[in-house]
């Protein structure tokens, strides 16, 4: 299968994987323009590695960030994720150990962090965090409460993200998902109704069929 | 996800409605009479990703446990010497000691690498605090597993009727998380106020308390301090201020505890 015929597929089995990161990416350019700050980031969390990635970042850092990995429980990210509460730190940059962690990861030093955790039914996805507002003014509690119930919006989204991602590997195997998306990709493709015809009559066939 | 209402981070400020009291009940239980004094040191516990034992703002850890996973999955207490690696227990450690600088510190880490949000290994963090018979213990952490809810509901129970006040940060996101919604605990959210000494009764539960929670300078890795605000950094402060009040009254119950709390609260009232 071709990928733009997996990418047809995987549409139509789970959604689009590219809308989808599209989504992310309009969630932290608009959480950065809502709190006029110097970046936002989505960390996906890796549960298998035990690590958060860089999913979508919007600011500083934002072109080589994506897919950056470090592990889950450091940082104030972490700290969201591991407690599963939105937090504020202030004064990051009076911290040494921080600011040596942060610039060896990210190349930059925030002074200050609104994370909170991307919590979707009963998981936690990952953490959307706010870096540094324009104007030394600093996050306060009503930012902090507005990035919490804007969080749900990136918790959908990483949701969506991560069902488009398993649809793609499911049909990158041998099962009977596989094979109905490469059929689906076929049909597509199909100028006239012959393969269409076709599979509306072994439908017929399989729900006569006795239980 | 929850049908009921998200409950409030914070409360804003100015925004406290007056909550009642018996005028004779207000009278007799001062703050003087609740937090005026000590008869003794009492054991608090934070079971969060360990403490820095040692740091200025901490001093002595009586105890550290942490909660290790064997090769075969099962689950057993260990006995700790590695800390904290992410800073959150230290923080609120720090709080309860600004507090009650008499009290006996123990630590049992239940986060930390490897360690996320794993929900059992909360469960195992508990009950060990719980059956060492600390008096206070201070969560400021939940699970949103809700295979975990039923068997933290039994140990938040347990704790109540052994005498162990458990203090829990209140969430704010529309999911449901445990264990601070249970009536046997003590649910803590957010004030604006920088008075650490100032806590709110709320009149619409399951937020039962508010106490300071922004921009909190907070005890950080590496013998320094950070400024903080969130529901985490709140509940240190009651876990304190019930350290406090247990060392005065070393009989009372987590129930007279939770009521001691809510009649000296700065918000509460006398009525004829």
């Amino acid at each position: 299968m071709s990928d733009e015929q997996g990418a047809a597929a995987a549409g139509v089995m789970g959604g689009d994987e590219e809308t989808y990161r599209a989504l992310l990416q309009s969630i932290v350019d608009v959480a950065r323009a809502i709190f006029d700050a110097e970046a936002s980031s989505v960390f996906l969390y890796d549960e298998d590695a035990d690590e958060l990635v860089f999913e979508a970042v919007s600011g500083q850092g934002g072109d080589t960030l994506v897919g950056t990995r470090f592990p889950s429980s450091t940082g104030i990210a972490g700290f969201a994720l591991v407690t599963r509460q939105p937090l504020v730190v202030d004064d990051l940059s009076n911290d040494p150990r921080f600011s040596r962690e942060r610039a060896a990861s990210t190349g930059y030093v925030p002074n200050s962090i609104v994370a909170s955790p991307l919590l979707h039914d009963e998981r936690a996805l990952g953490v959307l965090s706010v870096l540094d507002r324009n104007g030394d003014r600093p996050f306060g509690v009503a930012e902090l409460e507005l990035l919490a119930r804007f969080s749900t919006q990136a918790a959908i989204g990483l949701d969506l993200l991560l069902r488009a991602r398993r649809a793609r590997s499911a049909l990158a195997g041998e099962g009977s998902a596989a094979l109905v998306a490469r059929v689906a990709a076929l049909l597509d493709e199909e100028e006239g109704d012959d393969g269409a015809r076709l599979l509306e009559a072994l439908e017929r066939v399989l729900a006569s069929r006795e239980p | 996800m929850s049908s009921r209402p998200v409950p409030a981070w914070s409360l804003p400020p100015g925004d406290a409605p007056a909550v009642e009291a018996p005028e004779p009940w207000r009278e007799a239980l001062t703050r003087e009479w609740a937090i005026g004094g000590s008869r003794g040191a009492v054991d608090v516990c934070i079971v969060d990703s360990g403490i820095e034992a040692g740091h200025p703002l901490i001093g002595h850890v009586a105890s550290a446990h942490a909660v290790a996973r064997g090769e075969d999955g099962s689950v057993r207490i260990v006995e700790d010497d590695l800390g904290d690696v992410v800073g959150h227990g230290t923080a609120c450690a720090g709080i309860v000691r600004s507090l009650a600088r008499d009290c006996r510190l123990h630590s049992v880490r239940v986060l930390g690498a490897g360690n996320t949000g794993a929900g059992e290994l909360i469960l195992a963090g508990l009950r060990h605090a719980i059956d060492s018979g600390h008096r206070v213990i201070n969560l400021s952490l939940s699970t949103t597993k809700r295979r975990f809810a039923e068997e933290l509901h039994e140990l938040a129970d347990d704790a109540y009727f052994k005498g162990t006040v458990i203090v829990a940060s209140a969430h704010n996101l529309p999911v449901d998380s445990y264990p601070w919604r249970f009536s046997s605990v003590i649910s803590v959210g957010s004030h604006e106020r920088p008075d650490p000494l100032a806590w709110y009764a709320n009149p619409d539960p399951p937020v039962e308390l508010f106490a300071r929670g922004v921009d909190v300078d907070v005890a950080w890795l590496g013998g320094g301090t950070l400024r903080c605000t969130g529901n985490s950094f709140a509940a240190p402060h009651v876990a304190g201020i019930s350290a406090l009040v247990l060392a005065k009254h070393p009989e009372l119950t987590p129930y007279q505890v939770k009521t001691v709390l809510r009649l000296t609260a700065t918000n509460t009232e006398a009525t004829p």
